[in-house]
């Protein structure tokens, strides 16, 4: 029996768009999803929400969340598989493949750099990182945990390759915020 | 208020929704650069704001509040038109009034009132390529964007300032976003390019024929091109709106007769009647 | 001196709307045009709107030519329109133009060929001569002779060339063709993609173009091959079912235009193909694109590029009659702001010209 998704599909998407567009706009202002969605373990809410939200028979999608995860997000939204370095979307539940394995699109087509949605465990606004960049008045400040040690500079190192690169969406638990390839973190 | 049940809520079907919302992540992502997208057929005519609003109907909900407005004014025809196809397919609340919206699609036009954070500004854009009228090849142009190869324009530009002493472009004046991509910011005056830097409100750009949707994330770097020694100056008519007397808003000129008669007028009609509402409150009180 | 800022454009708007009704309708003292009377007696016109359309429904296409008053772009445009908010189920496999029921075949290169040549229902060797019979209600006319056998084979004059390895083959392929509806057109395009761009194309704009490559503005040498129009079958393999179910037939007209190829250090002297396919009865438009079609690949032969019609970038883009009716139309849009703009610069540069062009001596004068 395959869970469902969203109850309002139409409303929940467009609600859950507005807030991964504020995220992205906004990088580091955290967003919290108020639909109900009753996905399968280990998908949280957001993750599980955004991917219902952006992925289709149009798009690739690479995930590690499991069998049952994979079979819910592939009957609901149709989408592919794709191997990590070919995706157009990824989900990370646990550690995130190598940001430099994955597709940076290029000088002409930037926008084909891939989307990484990782779920992190916690989110919270105020403290941590010093986010600057397109989107950010002054500064952001975002503390995440449960991303790996080397994830900054990892990142740190394809800001170069600009407009190449990828984008990040970051979901834990209702709550999601993003992180934009035009953002720049210092750990603080 | 509820929605035509003929159509699905904001007309543009979930797939064609979400292929939009990932293309406008993208822009927002990379400011300044167009992303190609699978610019549908709209009920409306290419040319006439198919590109905003397949924008607008790709992010509205139904607790948006939705203004339109061309050349500044909600009451223009095609504006109307607008307003009343979303207010029939969406069932969305609209408003003339800018600081009461939450979307705002506009030709031609930066409202005066200073944006905000909560609202989104979506541009309606004929030719989003800033180099067609130098190079018309999107090959050759698509190059140059991704080398930042600008030279072409600024060589028109010097060329425009030898010749005239000054920019010959006075509306649809190129930008540097972030300093990266050179930006088309729609037809807009140069008057209102001082507007879109730094603006707190994201900006969506979106062209239906063309095919592109771009964007500025908020609080970033918007600059209208120019050199250190003729320095982008944005003009106005030198004249106070006869009707509010705004002497820093854009004025439209209105031939009054046949013998060089003519008027100024506030191009933003609702910047322009609240202003007379104000005046008119303060007249009361102060009788 | 008063002034009303303009107001009242909803109102405005409505009026009109009911004037062109009004129009539209015409002298209600005679009898309405039925959709019906539009799909049966004026069926070329049915026809391009359904070709330019990109939708083949005979019934939607003679609505929209009522509700256009006979404008068949704004016809075309109402029918785009509505094709965008139809599901979509699946493509149908490959027409097969071979398998036609034939109702009209013409070769220009052989007098005569297997299959015969079909004059069918053609404007061709009519002497145009206003028929003032059918201003007056005429009479039905008497049903043509059908003929007494029935039709043969017709091997398609291509591949009789091809046999001979004198024309060359297009290499057949199972790959998904892109659809322009969903995806914007990319640079170089594909042959499919181009294709698939001039089916939709505006008739003029093609017939303008592939005449200009007859009169030396790419130089083909083109022979009408064959032109054949009749019904084709179109079928669909439900994923479901994993085979093909036929959904019926359609009139679909489609020439193929022999053309002259000096070779390449790849390829040997043979003949090239342009190829035209429209959807209806649509035989100038189908000439026109196969002109076009092998214009286009000038790239791909090793020839130059020197003529509008071999410019792809300059074709695809400016093909479409409902872009482009739009945005030539969109100039009667309000510009008061950018007109204002332009205003204030051509008054700036006016009275820097005329400073500059005024000595000191006649300044002081002025003054």
């Amino acid at each position: 029996m395959i869970r469902p998704a969203f109850v309002e599909p139409v409303l929940d998407s467009q609600n859950c768009f507005r807030a991964v567009l504020e995220a992205m706009s906004r990088p580091g202002r955290v967003q919290r999803l108020t639909m109900a969605l009753d996905a399968p373990a280990p998908l949280a809410p957001a993750s599980a929400a955004v991917l219902l939200t952006l992925v289709d028979a149009e798009t690739t999608l690479w995930l590690d969340a499991g069998a049952e995860a994979e079979g819910w997000i592939r009957f609901h939204a149709g989408c592919p598989l794709a191997a990590a370095s070919d995706a157009a979307f990824l989900l990370a539940t646990g550690t995130p493949p190598a940001l430099a394995s994955l597709s940076q699109g290029s000088d002409e087509s930037p926008q084909d750099g891939a989307t990484l949605v990782i779920q992190v465990e916690s989110l919270e606004e105020g403290a941590g990182w010093h986010l600057t960049g397109p989107g950010i008045e002054k500064e952001h400040r975002l503390a995440v945990t449960g991303l790996p040690a080397g994830f900054v500079a990892e990142r740190a190192k394809l800001a170069r390759n600009y407009p190449r690169g990828v984008d990040v969406i970051l979901c834990a638990g209702d709550r999601l915020a993003a992180l934009p390839r035009t953002t720049r973190i210092e750990e603080g | 208020m509820s929605h035509d049940p003929g159509y699905n809520f904001a007309y543009l079907d979930e797939n064609t929704k979400r292929m939009i919302r990932r293309t406008l992540l993208k822009a927002v992502a990379i400011p300044g650069h167009q992303v190609p997208f699978g610019a549908r057929e709209m009920p409306l005519p290419y040319g006439w704001g198919t590109g905003g609003i397949q924008v607008t109907a790709a992010i509205l909900g139904p607790r948006d509040v939705l203004k339109v407005i061309d050349q500044g004014a909600d009451d223009t025809t095609n504006a109307v038109s607008i307003r009343r196809f979303f207010n029939r397919v969406a069932g969305v609340a609209t408003t003339t009034r800018t600081p009461e919206a939450t979307v705002i699609q506009t030709r031609h036009r930066i409202p005066e009132a200073v944006l905000t954070e909560q609202q989104i500004l979506v541009y309606q854009v004929p030719m989003p390529e800033p180099l067609f009228r130098l190079e018309p090849r999107l090959t050759e142009t698509r190059r140059m964007h991704a080398l930042a190869d600008y030279g072409l324009m600024h060589v028109k530009l010097y060329e425009d300032i030898a010749r005239h002493g000054h920019v010959a472009s006075a509306y649809n004046y190129p930008v540097m976003v972030q300093e990266r991509y050179l930006m088309s910011p729609s037809p807009i005056p140069a008057f209102d390019n001082p507007k879109m830097h730094r603006m707190p409100a994201l900006q969506l750009f979106g062209a239906g024929r063309e095919k592109k949707i771009y964007a500025v994330p908020p609080y970033t770097a918007v600059r209208s091109l120019d050199f250190e020694d003729h320095p982008f100056r944005p003009h106005r008519a030198d004249a106070p709106c006869a009707l509010c007397g705004s002497r820093t808003s854009y004025l439209d000129e209105v031939v009054t007769d046949d013998r060089g008669g003519r008027m100024f007028v506030c191009s933003d009609t609702d910047y322009c009647e609240t202003r007379q509402a104000d005046q008119a409150e303060r007249g009361e009180q102060a009788a | 001196m008063a002034y009303v800022a303009v107001k009242g454009g909803e109102k405005a708007i409505s009026h009109a709307h009911d004037w062109l009704a009004e129009t539209r309708r015409g002298n209600p003292a005679l009898p309405e045009l039925e959709v019906e009377q539009i799909e049966q007696q004026l069926g070329l016109a049915v026809d391009r709107v359904m070709a330019e359309g990109a939708c083949h429904d005979r019934g939607l296409a003679a609505l929209a030519i009522k509700q256009a008053q006979g404008d068949l772009i704004e016809a075309a445009f109402l029918l785009r329109a509505y094709r965008t908010t139809l599901p979509r189920f699946g493509h149908a496999t490959a027409l097969d133009t071979a398998a036609m029921r034939i109702r009209r075949r013409v070769s220009a290169t052989y007098k005569d060929l297997p299959g015969g040549q079909v004059l069918g229902p053609t404007y061709d060797y009519t002497h145009r001569l206003l028929d003032f019979s059918l201003a007056a209600a005429g009479e039905t006319p008497p049903p043509a002779p059908q003929a007494a056998v029935a039709q043969p084979e017709a091997p398609r004059v291509t591949e009789l060339l091809a046999r001979e390895g004198l024309m060359a083959r297009d290499s057949e392929s199972d790959a998904e063709p892109p659809d322009l509806t969903r995806q914007p057109l990319d640079f170089p395009a594909s042959r499919a993609a181009r294709l698939q761009n001039l089916a939709r194309g505006d008739e003029g704009f093609l017939l303008g173009l592939g005449y200009s490559t007859q009169r030396g503005y790419g130089g083909n040498h083109p022979f009408v091959g064959e032109i054949r129009q009749g019904h084709v079958t179109v079928a669909f393999t439900p994923p479901e079912l994993g085979f093909e179910i036929e959904l019926g037939e359609i009139l679909v007209t489609e020439c193929q235009m022999v053309n002259q190829f000096h070779g390449s250090k790849a390829e040997p002297p043979q003949f090239t193909r342009g190829y035209g396919l429209v959807l209806g009865a649509g035989e100038r438009k189908a000439m026109a694109m196969s002109l076009v079609d092998r214009a286009l690949m000038a790239g791909e032969l090793g020839e130059d590029r020197v003529a509008p019609a071999q410019d792809e970038e300059f074709v695809l883009l400016h093909s479409d009659n409902v872009e482009a009716t739009g945005f030539v139309e969109h100039l009667k849009l309000p510009h008061y702001v950018d007109f204002q703009s332009e205003l204030e610069v051509v008054r700036r540069m006016r009275a820097t010209a005329v400073a500059e062009a005024s000595s000191p001596a006649e300044k002081e004068l002025a003054e």
